[in-house]
């Protein structure tokens, strides 16, 4: 039942505003709800009928803007069933048995990833179907012979989510081994220490005698196996370090344990004297624990740039010798040429050579307005053809392409330390040599006053000293800040974006892009010369219906289906032409529709907003206004930011008209239009001579001076930015909320960092004397230095939340 | 007491298998996701489970719906 929507609804599913025309209800729950396209809809009948409603209740975010599948995406899907392209991500387990790696896109919450695995197992064939909620990696086992891979795609793709076949490729397995390497270290070093401990209980209790003996034999062989196999990282570091003539964190571990172990053994087989192996052992596992935590927190911030290479697809059409092969994309070569159909994306890097077409370049200019394409042209892997079918001879592959370039740019940003992290290392540097001096001082003093309890304080003083604080925690906060802000949408690509990020004093935005949503709407239609509304709006339906240009797409939705259009030809770039019930029309840009009746057409009253014009014969019959809608919740980021002590200020290249309104709206007082780049980089340079920190926020592509110009920089879209190095960090999520909460997570990691090195001054200052003194056994300080790295890696962790 | 020389060395066998066990753990991929446990005890996943007979279909009962 249809029922008027007032403005303002949100789709049910989604989450974005409904648009006036569209009213379309479900029944979820209970009751009916709004839904704002067909896609929603679909994909919430699709959830309904597969009994799986509970996702609606269980979920904590909305789901994704749903897409219909373009019919060339799912034939695309079916390629995935052959077997030469399932070599690079496929593995038989049996004769019909096969498992997959799939990456799926679209996954919001946990409830996402139960709807997903709970709709994929229901399938008939699929034998096994598990996400990982981190990496929303996804396993799928299926039976060949009941059901195919295209299938499963299929299935999942009704619910709402693309699922990508995934390779893991080399920088996966070496996290992976990694981690299970740590993991099993940390096995042997905790299962070790638990039976050292229980051992040593008797033997403080004072065993004595053979039992004495054989207690402390049975600690030695444990203590080994703990020593040389979970140890052996800090042996392995420390020798690096003294190789390079420096010291490092490492050297003093592995001092103090060698020494200790080294000691005790002697003990043992001397018969008298103390042991220390309860303490190596202890000393080993909270190390070990301590690291691992770290790691894992930097594997995570990790993971996001992986996640984005899959914007490649791993299929592709050869042409040879005129004949269409399906292949896959990593069998490609330079001098292949390759066909791109309207709807595909581009498969590498490459010239074109038969064609012409518009080509959507949002991947690397931000901008999803298409680029009309010739002749000679290059293309850009990644990219998506739009208009009209395409052959390309292939320039660059695998790593050459632009995209792994640009994920290379990223991985290499991330490593790189901030300023801080540096001076951390540093200090720590000269911190060690100090504590080994210092050490080599106290055991030569008590060697000369108390010799049997020289060694024992020694051990203690290089045990209790902590400069981890400095070395570890720093970038363990870093990294957790990182990763929680990743899994946010708001991807960190240079080492000191977050610490300056927290001492902004003035933001500058964009308006078109950052503020608005970059996406077109219809806004308002003038019919010329008695023409009304609707017919005007059936043409430019009838005459775009076939066009995957996001204009035309936009008449199509609103205007279609009663009119049909005859030798309908595109010239790209400007307009398309049609015959409809005997007339000739035109609808583009002015120009172009004015070839027809030969009259030039009047453009101006354009204000900023984007028009196109339908004409015929005679002249021009109606205008279609377009603009662009501001982000929902751009007035409630900016008035949130503003309340922080920041101030914000716009900066456009658009006409004065369309900036004031825009700033009106959302309540910006500081505005200035028609500014190029350098006009922007200019006040980004006059703010800074008055002592600001500037934070700039564009679209990425002609901002570029003004984004590497100011101390720090966001750029705001979707897959786009990863082509500017020159923006400190990336909005994936395209919500602006995510910068009031980056702001915050900044400021929250620089007092959580001020307050690990404080912690560790405090410890250190109050423990290495104590410890020289003689007050602290080997066992206490192995509590207490651990303890002490703990407290501060688990504050650096905080910043996960 | 001197059945401790046997118990020990027992002992230390039974920490070889546990240390085996572990070992196995993380190669059969089960540290791999270690969030996603903590979100899977909330969901009903049982009703694959719940046999024919047993089933209840959630009625759709009418909402109140706000005056026009």
């Amino acid at each position: 039942m249809a029922r008027q929507q007032g403005p303002g609804q949100q789709c049910f599913h989604c989450g974005l505003p409904v648009p006036k025309e569209f009213d379309y209800l479900v029944p979820v729950l209970g009751e009916q709800r709004t839904m704002c396209c067909h896609g929603c809809a679909a994909v919430a009948q699709a959830i309904v009928a597969g009994g799986l409603e509970a996702f609606y209740q269980h979920r904590t975010a909305p789901s994704r803007k749903a897409e219909d599948l373009v019919p060339d995406e799912l034939r695309q899907m079916e390629l995935y069933d052959q077997r030469r392209l399932q070599q690079g991500f496929v593995e038989g387990e049996s004769a019909a048995v096969r498992s997959a790696s799939l990456i799926l896109e679209g996954i919001t919450c946990a409830a996402c990833v139960w709807l997903s695995e709970r709709h994929a197992n229901a399938l008939p064939g699929v034998l096994e179907f598990s996400v990982n909620y981190s990496t929303h990696r996804a396993r799928v086992r299926w039976d060949d012979a009941r059901i195919q891979l295209s299938a499963i795609l299929k299935a999942i793709a009704t619910i709402g989510y693309i699922a990508h076949p995934f390779d893991p490729g080399r920088q996966e397995q070496v996290l992976k081994k990694e981690k299970a390497l740590a993991l099993r270290r940390l096995a042997v070093a905790g299962l070790g220490s638990m039976q050292v401990m229980t051992l040593a209980v008797p033997l403080y209790g004072g065993a004595d005698g053979n039992m004495m003996h054989f207690l402390r034999f049975i600690s030695l062989l444990l203590a080994t196996v703990v020593v040389f196999y979970a140890s052996r990282t800090f042996f392995i570091a420390a020798w690096r370090d003294l190789k390079g003539w420096r010291v490092g964190m490492d050297v003093p571990v592995a001092l103090a344990i060698g020494g200790a172990y080294a000691a005790s053994v002697w003990s043992t087989f001397r018969g008298g004297g103390e042991i220390y192996f309860d303490s190596v052992c202890m000393f080993t596992l909270f190390l070990l624990t301590s690291r691992f935590l770290e790691m894992g927190a930097r594997h995570r911030a990790g993971q996001a740039a992986e996640n984005l290479v899959k914007m490649l697809p791993a299929t592709a059409i050869r042409l040879r010798e005129g004949e269409h092969e399906a292949v896959a994309v990593a069998d490609l070569a330079p001098g292949d040429l390759v066909l791109v159909r309207p709807g595909d994306t581009v498969p590498v890097d490459g010239c074109l050579v038969e064609g012409a077409s518009s080509v959507d370049e949002s991947l690397m200019t931000g901008e999803s307005m298409p680029r009309p394409k010739g002749v000679g042209d290059g293309l850009v892997g990644g990219s998506v053809n739009v208009e009209s079918p395409l052959v390309m001879r292939v320039e660059k592959v695998g790593e050459d392409t632009l995209v792994s370039s640009i994920v290379r740019l990223l991985d290499r940003a991330l490593a790189e330390k901030p300023a801080i992290a540096r001076l951390a290392d540093q200090v720590a540097g000269w911190f060690v040599g100090a504590i080994l001096l210092l050490a080599t001082g106290v055991a030569l003093w008590w060697a000369a006053h108390a010799p049997e309890q020289a060694f024992m304080i020694t051990l203690s003083v290089l045990v209790v000293t902590c400069p981890c604080a400095l070395s570890l925690a720093t970038p363990a906060a870093l990294t957790a800040a990182t990763g929680a802000l990743t899994q946010r949408g708001l991807l960190i690509t240079r080492g000191h974006a977050l610490e300056t990020l927290a001492r902004v004093s003035h933001i500058l935005l964009d308006k078109t892009g950052t503020l608005t949503l970059g996406r077109l709407r219809l806004e308002r239609v003038i019919p010329l010369r008695g023409l009304d509304e609707e017919r005007a709006l059936a043409l430019a339906a009838a005459l775009e219906a076939r066009s995957e240009h996001p204009v035309a797409r936009l008449l199509a939705e609103v205007g279609g289906g009663t009119l049909r259009a005859e030798q309908v030809s595109a010239r790209p770039g400007h307009g398309v032409e049609g015959e409809i019930e005997g007339v000739r029309y035109r609808i583009g840009s002015p120009r172009f529709v004015s070839e027809l009746s030969g009259s030039p057409v009047d453009d101006t009253g354009a204000e900023g907003r984007t028009r196109i014009v339908l004409g015929d014969e005679t002249g021009p019959l109606a205008w279609f206004e377009l603009a662009d809608s501001l982000r929902p919740d751009a007035a409630e980021t900016l008035a949130k930011l503003s309340a922080m002590g920041m101030q914000v200020r716009i900066l456009s290249g658009d006409a004065i008209g369309a900036v004031a309104a825009v700033a009106r709206a959302l309540g910006v007082e500081h505005y200035s239009a028609g500014m190029g780049p350098e006009d922007k980089l200019a006040e980004v340079r006059e703010l800074q001579r008055q002592g600001a920190v500037v934070l700039m926020i564009g679209d990425g592509v002609n901002d570029a001076p003004v984004l590497a110009g100011s101390q720090v920089s966001l750029a705001v879209g979707g897959g786009a930015q990863l082509a500017h190095a020159s923006a400190d960090m990336v909005l994936l999520s395209e919500r602006l909320e995510n910068i009031v909460g980056g702001i915050h997570m900044a400021r929250r990691t620089v007092r959580v960092v001020r307050q690990n090195i404080a912690w560790s001054i405090a410890y250190n200052l109050a423990a290495v004397p104590l410890a020289a003194a003689g007050y602290i056994e080997p066992w206490m300080a192995a509590i207490g230095m651990s303890l002490s790295s703990l407290v501060v890696v688990v504050n650096a962790l905080r910043l996960k939340n | 007491m001197s059945v401790l020389y046997v118990l020990i060395p027992v002992g230390l066998l039974f920490l070889a298998g546990a240390i085996w066990a572990f070992a196995w753990s993380v190669r059969s991929g089960q540290f791999d996701d270690l969030e996603g446990p903590a979100h899977r005890i909330l969901m009903d996943d049982d009703d694959p489970n719940i046999p024919e007979d047993a089933r209840v279909r959630p009625k759709q009962t009418p909402v109140e719906k706000p005056p026009e």
